[in-house]
């Protein structure tokens, strides 16, 4: 009589629930619930379709925090204030220095219209660089673990007056932290979804158990075990998860795909769509509204069965 | 089969409603539970598919202590115990033959549509097997929910009040059909407090009259 109970692997009874066939005699038992069925597709539309824009931002503020993080590192600058007729001279005592420098790349002094066009932003095009007393910049990349950019900065100013060395640290250190505080905010909300996705899943499996309770009792009493009854529940809204989803998630894709691309416009904002492989990655989001739709469904089914005897 | 040893048994909060039970159903044999309205002949049957629980003394059911069951051991337990309500519930969304096969499906087990053919047409349902329950007259449920109590093949059919809402010819019908089981072997338990049922089925097959009195089950006498 008693029978050990064998809980089927979760992932197997994901791929059961997902491929078996809809109506089937285990389907039927449960009467069609149309307001229920309507809400889980819904809802699971609507966050996969915010999961898709949460997942688009993690990974591009991740991609934003690396970028900012190796090429802004990857190099300093040092800045050359002096009097016009000294200008060169101390750029040139620079170089000398850069040159000796261990970790130090190959320097170049960025010529006028390079600082300019750092400079338009400012103060507009056609601005006559030659007229403003601009320092000189010299870009500086970094090639070696050995680079000390505090002892550098010491020598520069015992060295050559008027240059300072800049390395970005002041206003990256931010930055830096700022992207991966985004990205932490984008994993969070897909977290928050995956949880709000649950709940909602939950309510609706939960409505619909208590709205069939009759056919709960005549299934217990003829001899339905519980997790017969539960499956049959499990497959409807584990389905309608993943159908959900699926168009929620198709519809993510294409708005993040409609996005301005970054070379249309530049800036932040128009790096947020996916690239590359990063494409395949909102396809797991149905896949994960299943798996969600299939555990809380199993569990408030299982739950409140516990209740008929 | 079933075996009640001073079992005694009462409702939330409530005293004993039934009490020194002691009881054994036999194999293959007819029995009648009999007693006045609210003596506690539905909570005995319930006992018996384990809807309830004792509250004390022991109770078995083929062998198995019933106070130990899990919920699947519930479940395979009512596979070998079919039972007939006074009114009974039907899935309304199916259609009758569908309803009656139900057993079969949850158990996985094949439905052999010939063998639900002939069972529709046992119970002289065959040409409702598409109607659906809400269609059906008190009569027809009943028979229904016979036809279904047995798809199984249990090994004990329990009847509660089966006849309660029945004209005397529909009730005469459905217990010439537990008469049927019983001759082919299934043990048989009908509560009833009609006293004339018992007598025709009495007239019929040697049956086992129980009643329920003061919490109690005695035998009943000759007088039945």
């Amino acid at each position: 009589m008693r029978r050990k109970r064998v809980m089927p692997p979760v992932l197997t009874g994901l791929v059961r629930e997902l491929i078996g066939s809809e109506g089937g005699k285990g389907d039927r038992i449960v009467p069609p619930t149309g307001f229920t069925a309507q809400l889980t597709l819904f809802s699971a539309g609507a966050m996969a379709f915010l999961a898709v824009f949460a997942l688009s931002l993690a990974l591009a503020t991740g991609r934003l925090a690396d970028r900012w993080s190796s090429e802004l590192a990857g190099s300093v600058t040092v800045r050359v204030s002096a009097p016009a007729a000294q200008l060169d001279a101390r750029v040139q005592s620079v170089l000398t220095i850069l040159q000796t420098t261990p970790g130090a790349g190959q320097a170049r002094r960025l010529p006028q219209d390079e600082v300019a066009a750092l400079l338009e932003p400012w103060f507009g095009p056609d601005m006559p660089v030659d007229a403003l007393p601009v320092p000189a910049l010299i870009d500086l990349p970094v090639s070696g673990r050995d680079f000390d950019p505090e002892g550098l900065a010491l020598r520069l100013e015992a060295e050559v007056p008027g240059a300072v060395l800049d390395d970005h640290s002041t206003w990256r250190r931010p930055l830096v932290s700022a992207a991966q505080r985004l990205r932490v905010l984008g994993m969070v909300s897909l977290l928050l979804i995956g949880a709000a996705s649950a709940a909602m899943i939950t309510l609706a499996a939960k409505a619909a158990l208590a709205a069939n309770g009759q056919v709960i009792r005549v299934l217990r009493l003829i001899g339905a075990r519980d997790i017969t009854i539960a499956t049959a529940f499990v497959r409807r809204f584990t389905r309608r998860a993943a159908v959900g989803a699926s168009v929620g998630t198709l519809a993510g894709m294409a708005a993040v795909a409609m996005l301005p691309d970054t070379s249309a416009a530049g800036g932040f904002l128009t790096g947020l769509g996916f690239q590359g492989w990063g494409w395949l990655l909102p396809l797991l989001i149905p896949v994960a509204a299943a798996g969600v739709g299939f555990v809380a469904t199993r569990w408030a089914a299982l739950k409140m069965l516990e209740a008929v005897r | 089969m079933i075996e009640m040893r001073d079992v005694g048994f009462g409702y939330h909060g409530e005293a004993d409603l039934l009490s020194g039970m002691t009881l054994t159903l036999q194999p293959g044999m007819f029995h009648f539970l009999t007693g006045p309205s609210g003596s506690g002949k539905t909570t005995l049957l319930r006992l018996c598919y384990a809807d309830l629980l004792p509250r004390s003394g022991q109770m078995t059911a083929f062998g198995h202590d019933m106070q130990t069951l899990d919920r699947d051991g519930i479940a395979l337990l009512r596979r070998r115990v079919g039972v007939v309500h006074q009114d009974p519930q039907f899935l309304d969304h199916l259609p009758l033959a569908e309803n009656v096969a139900l057993p079969m499906t949850v158990s996985g087990e094949p439905v052999d549509m010939e063998a639900l053919r002939d069972l529709l047409g046992w119970v002289q349902l065959s040409q409702h097997a598409r109607a659906l329950p809400p269609s059906l007259s008190g009569g027809e449920r009943q028979r229904a929910a016979l036809a279904r109590a047995v798809i199984l093949s249990p090994d004990l059919v329990l009847a509660d009040e089966p006849t309660g809402n029945l004209d005397w010819e529909m009730s005469m019908r459905l217990l010439q059909l537990l008469i049927e089981l019983n001759k082919s072997g299934k043990t048989v338990l009908v509560a009833t407090h009609d006293l004339n049922l018992i007598r025709a089925a009495k007239a019929q097959v040697s049956a086992r009259v129980l009643r329920i009195s003061g919490g109690r089950l005695q035998l009943a006498g000759a007088d039945l």
